[in-house]
């Protein structure tokens, strides 16, 4: 398959168009759809960029904290993270539990709201 | 097309031309047929709660007031939480009498008005726009004067008595937890930050205290603020019985600090200046710790909201980009959770 122009770029000429041709056009509920629009575009382009490093670094994680090497399936390591949360054979007492969520939680903001306010806060912490 | 739409559309004309006529004739026999309806602007709600702006001529009737409304069809559906907007006429009254600054009820609508449910209201003026009342230069004293003024509200508020108002349901910390939790659960989506959330605040729920009226939404959006601070608490219908520590923790929660984290009450000011109001005006004694564990609530409430809100675009619902996009928010109160849970 061809890769010219790749995803990414789409996306980025689409979000040029609703910022500087769509946006001003509009008024009222549209334009504030819009904005929403445009900042789903931009999660999108950072999710493509992001994902494959962010899901490989959270199994590494999982893999290690849960004792399952083998397990490649990231949400089969989540769902059993759950269950031993649920089960407390793990808690908040566990450093280890602690730094992977905070971890995750960071790399996910990053692509669905790098100016979040909360995001800055964990940064200062880390 | 023509064929098919024309008996639509003038269904829909005529459907806007009753309303203003009902509407006109409940106004007329308000005022003794000293006012009438000039023109009725529909300023917000979503689809099952209407506002309206409506203006009026007449010499004994202010210029413009509110109504609020849900049409007949969708007036009080058992699934949601929300008390109906007759008993929110009430719970309003009743705050005016307790000397809290709420609009002035004017008129509760009744069947024989044709209308559905509501009740109009008086308009005050100011500003909802949490980003506006932040960081705009003329609400800078309005934010000083904030603080305490929401600590008096909020003690006037818990003194209420629900009596009459039977809609009002008890609902404890451990009561919501146990039912977000469900909700959560429900979505099938593993989120672990949540369940280490949920089961921490089931190890560490603080003894519950004796039930209060609770206004259940007290936040910057939902109160309308003028230069000189709070001028009017509004949007009553998630009213509850409860702990009080619950609404004094919810407008401190990150997300409704609307990027001014380093305030924690509310991004505008020190919830300790609250508290000490709170207690002066006859609540009881908390200290900002006491609100931790309700803050903690009020996080994982948020992000499981907003799993439920994208779950109502998912499942065609709701299909718009909007809450499609607030699936992404969710990320927003893990981050909030790690960073609470770990200073616990």
């Amino acid at each position: 398959m061809y890769n010219q122009p790749s995803v990414a770029e789409l996306v980025e000429a689409v979000k040029t168009f609703v910022d500087e041709t769509a946006m001003p056009e509009l008024t009222g509920r549209s334009a504030f759809h819009a904005r929403v629009a445009s900042n789903v575009l931009g999660t999108i382009s950072r999710d493509i960029r992001a994902r494959e490093t962010n899901d490989a670094e959270e199994r590494a994680r999982l893999q290690l904290l849960l004792d399952l090497p083998d397990e490649e399936e990231l949400s089969v390591l989540n769902d059993e993270l759950s269950r031993r949360l649920r089960a407390r054979e793990i808690s908040a007492n566990s450093a280890k539990l602690m730094s992977h969520l905070k971890k995750t939680a960071i790399a996910q903001v990053k692509v669905d709201q790098p100016s979040y306010s909360g995001l800055l806060q964990a940064l200062k912490e880390v | 097309m023509e064929v098919i739409f024309f008996p639509l559309i003038v269904a829909k004309m005529s459907e806007l031309q009753d309303f203003e006529r009902r509407l006109s004739a409940v106004i007329e026999r308000i005022y003794n047929g000293s006012a009438k309806l000039a023109a009725a602007d529909r300023l917000s709600g979503g689809a099952s709660q209407e506002t309206w702006l409506l203006s009026l001529t007449g010499t004994d009737s202010p210029p413009d007031i509110i109504l609020r409304r849900a049409p007949a069809a969708t007036a009080a559906t058992p699934e949601s939480n929300a008390i109906g907007l007759s008993n929110e006429a009430q719970l309003i009254a009743k705050a005016a009498e307790a000397g809290v600054p709420v609009p002035k009820v004017l008129y509760v609508l009744e069947k024989c008005d044709g209308l559905g449910e509501g009740f109009f209201m008086t308009r005050v003026s100011g500003e909802t726009i949490a980003r506006r009342i932040l960081r705009d230069e003329r609400f800078g004293q309005a934010r000083a004067a904030l603080p305490g003024q929401c600590g008096t509200a909020l003690a006037g508020i818990h003194s209420i008595s629900p009596t009459g108002i039977e809609a009002l349901k008890v609902s404890g910390g451990l009561d919501q937890l146990k039912r977000y939790d469900e909700t959560y659960q429900t979505t099938g989506i593993r989120r672990p930050v949540f369940d280490l959330a949920v089961v921490w605040l089931q190890d560490n729920a603080p003894k519950p205290l004796p039930p209060v009226l609770v206004h259940g939404d007290f936040r910057l959006g939902n109160i309308m603020v003028d230069e000189t601070g709070l001028a009017s608490v509004l949007d009553w219908e998630l009213a509850h019985l409860g702990d009080p520590r619950e609404d004094i923790a919810w407008m401190c929660v990150n997300s409704w600090r609307f990027g001014q984290s380093e305030n924690r009450l509310g991004g505008f000011g020190d919830v300790e200046a609250l508290l000490s109001a709170y207690a002066e005006a006859g609540g009881a004694s908390f200290t900002p710790a006491d609100i931790d564990w309700w803050e903690i609530l009020g996080s994982l409430k948020w992000g499981i909201m907003c799993m439920m809100m994208y779950e109502s675009y998912r499942s065609g619902a709701a299909p718009n980009v909007e809450r499609a996009a607030i699936g992404r928010r969710v990320s927003e109160t893990e981050i909030d959770l790690m960073n609470l849970l770990e200073k616990q």
